[in-house]
């Protein structure tokens, strides 16, 4: 069985008669000790789909599933009080940036220890035990002294990995990072990823790593998961992927890779961006930007078969198919 | 410099935010002059009944009106000279600092604490509490506070209990508003997000999440509020509907000095510099707490 199941998720703001789907249809499915990649571009609906698996949408968002079910539990029956337990201890979030998703008025100490009482009950020298095990954990050097900093006194790098800290303090079945590296120098992100990838398979959690940088999960994750505008639009492991992508939106963003663009004057780039509100193509989102869009494309919306969702998946030439 | 670096070398521990604080606060050299003449204040409060060298409501009816004692005719006893009752002023004067800044301490703390609460609120629930308490929040500033200070002390009847609840009820918008505005700028930073994602409750997150990061702009508001509340309770005893006679108090001293203005001015200047004094200082200290807990304003280390 799965660690956790989302049929169907429909996230919708603005009015009812005219609604805006930010995450449009999503299945997504993930095992325990597994590490998948959510990749695309702003406004592509990633954090969105995050925030309804955490019950963070408020009041003008909407969010309907068929199916949510985590370990088990059907989120979408739970009372608030309920999910606040189970999702606050099993499922964790790492964000973006560490330097405002700390909370300046407490040390790194305080923070730490607050969801171990809350949540394992720890108290008094079990409870420092823990804290200082964890800054160990994701390698703070002078670890016992730092308990009592405050985020303002550590540098992003060294955040971020408080941040880590945190999250798995309550030992998570899953762990959501969204972007974990982008606020983040070059030299450090090689350490925080490796650092995630370490911990993800020493607890044996689920990674779900949300990014926009390709190279980033290229050799860490087992599958990735490519959304465009609200919706899955391919799904393959890695290997695949990166060998032979079948949507031409992977194939785009792949060749938008600089690396890929060795030797030409011009970097390779996809041209337009994501559907709004008030553009949203009739047939399928990506017609107006696809090179290969035909008149099918313009009017009707494929349906994603075979983890793809395009009527002329590419073929291993990258050239697309028909019939 | 090189005694700097040194130091930066042997204390390798953070400093402690009190520390970093009186860094910053005892830069602003007229802060500290101010700190310490509130100091000065508070304890003439507190000690009241050892430093006062009479009775304040002790009648030395053969020493009318005498003069401070540099003056021509005054007595050393009387150091600041008596009143049109023969009352030694100095003792009344350090009498009146405990009703004074009790009254003004009071109703701070009552407009604080249900201000801020309110103030939450309206941040937190923004489609529903939020338009009721910010309107009630307009209709009551829509009044001169001191106006909706006498009209509330007319309702209730003058005195000790109800001046501090009628100066609370006209300062309690300013800090509803200052809360709410800087909840809303904290609630959507993502340690709060991250916070709700851990599983924190709304009432873990409106205390202990949101409002530590919106206390500096609520301290310095409750201190120049603590000033404005000296003058206040001086205004309303001048009036003659805040603490009644013959308790010692500043602005009910002012007014019953009014008459003696010509023969005896000691009576009235006396009462009126230290409400000076008094307010001056706090509103000194007031600047200085702003800098210090203001992160754009403090100096660069």
């Amino acid at each position: 069985m799965s660690l956790l199941k989302i049929r169907n998720l429909r996230v919708e703001f603005g009015s009812k008669a005219h609604p805006f789907p930010a995450v449009d249809g999503l299945d997504f499915e993930i095992d325990r000790g597994e590490l998948v990649g959510i990749v695309g571009e702003s406004g592509s609906g990633k954090s969105v789909t995050m925030m309804a698996l955490m019950g963070l949408i408020d009041a003008p968002g909407r969010v309907t599933a068929d199916e949510l079910v985590f370990d088990g539990h059907d989120l979408l029956k739970l009372s608030p009080n309920q999910r606040r337990k189970i999702v606050g201890k099993d499922i964790s979030m790492i964000f973006q940036d560490a330097l405002t998703s700390l909370n300046p008025s407490y040390t790194v100490g305080f923070q730490i220890k607050e969801s171990l009482k809350v949540h394992l009950g720890l108290r008094g020298a079990e409870l420092e035990k823990r804290a200082l095990e964890l800054l160990e954990l994701v390698e703070i050097p002078a670890a016992k002294s730092r308990l009592d900093a405050y985020p303002h006194q550590l540098s992003g790098g060294m955040n971020q990995r408080v941040m880590i800290a945190v999250a798995i303090a309550c030992n998570p079945k899953l762990l959501i990072a969204d972007e974990p590296t982008t606020a983040l120098d070059v030299t450090i992100q090689a350490q925080i990823m490796d650092l995630l990838g370490r911990l993800q398979q020493e607890h044996n959690m689920g990674l779900i790593m949300i990014t926009h940088d390709l190279a980033v999960i290229a050799e860490m994750a087992s599958r990735i998961c490519v959304m465009y505008a609200g919706q899955v639009v391919e799904q393959a492991p890695v290997a695949g992927l990166f060998d032979a992508p079948r949507h031409p939106y992977t194939q785009a963003l792949l060749a938008a890779i600089p690396e890929h663009s060795k030797g030409a004057n011009r970097l390779s780039a996809l041209p337009g961006i994501v559907p709004g509100h008030y553009d949203r193509p009739k047939g399928c989102l990506l017609s107006p930007r696809c090179r290969y869009a035909q008149d099918r494309c313009r009017s009707e919306r494929p349906a994603l078969l075979d983890g793809v969702r395009c009527f002329t998946p590419l073929n291993a030439e990258g050239n697309p198919t028909h019939g | 410099m090189t005694t700097q670096t040194q130091a930066l070398e042997t204390v390798p521990s953070y400093p402690s935010p009190l520390k970093e604080f009186w860094q910053s606060f005892s830069h602003n050299k007229g802060a500290v002059v101010a700190l310490s003449l509130f100091l000065v204040t508070v304890c003439c409060a507190l000690f009241a009944g050892w430093l006062a060298p009479h009775d304040p409501i002790e009648q030395y009816r053969e020493h009318m009106l005498t003069p401070p004692s540099w003056a021509d005719g005054g007595m050393s006893t009387y150091l600041l000279g008596t009143d049109e009752l023969g009352r030694d002023i100095l003792s009344r004067l350090i009498y009146g600092a405990r009703i004074s800044l009790f009254i003004a301490f009071m109703s701070v703390i009552m407009s604080f604490i249900p201000g801020v609460v309110l103030g939450l609120l309206a941040a937190f629930y923004q489609k529903h509490l939020s338009p009721v308490i910010m309107r009630l929040m307009d209709i009551m500033l829509a009044l001169p506070s001191i106006l909706l200070a006498i009209c509330i002390i007319t309702i209730l009847g003058p005195g000790l209990v109800n001046t501090m609840i009628a100066i609370a009820i006209g300062t309690l918008p300013s800090y509803t508003r200052l809360t709410r505005a800087a909840a809303m700028a904290e609630i959507n930073k993502e340690y709060v997000t991250a916070s709700r994602v851990a599983g924190a409750g709304t009432l873990r997150l409106m205390f202990l999440t949101v409002l530590p990061n919106c206390m500096a702009p609520l301290i310095v508001n409750a201190t120049l509020g603590f000033s404005s509340a000296i003058l206040e309770v001086a205004a309303l005893g001048f009036l003659g509907l805040g603490v009644q006679p013959p308790t010692a108090e500043w602005g009910t001293m002012l007014s019953a000095a009014r008459d003696y203005i010509e023969r005896a001015p000691w009576v009235v200047t006396m009462p009126g510099l230290t409400i000076l004094v008094t307010v001056l200082s706090i509103n000194l200290m007031g600047d200085g707490l702003r800098d210090a807990l203001d992160p754009k304003l403090k100096r660069a280390a």
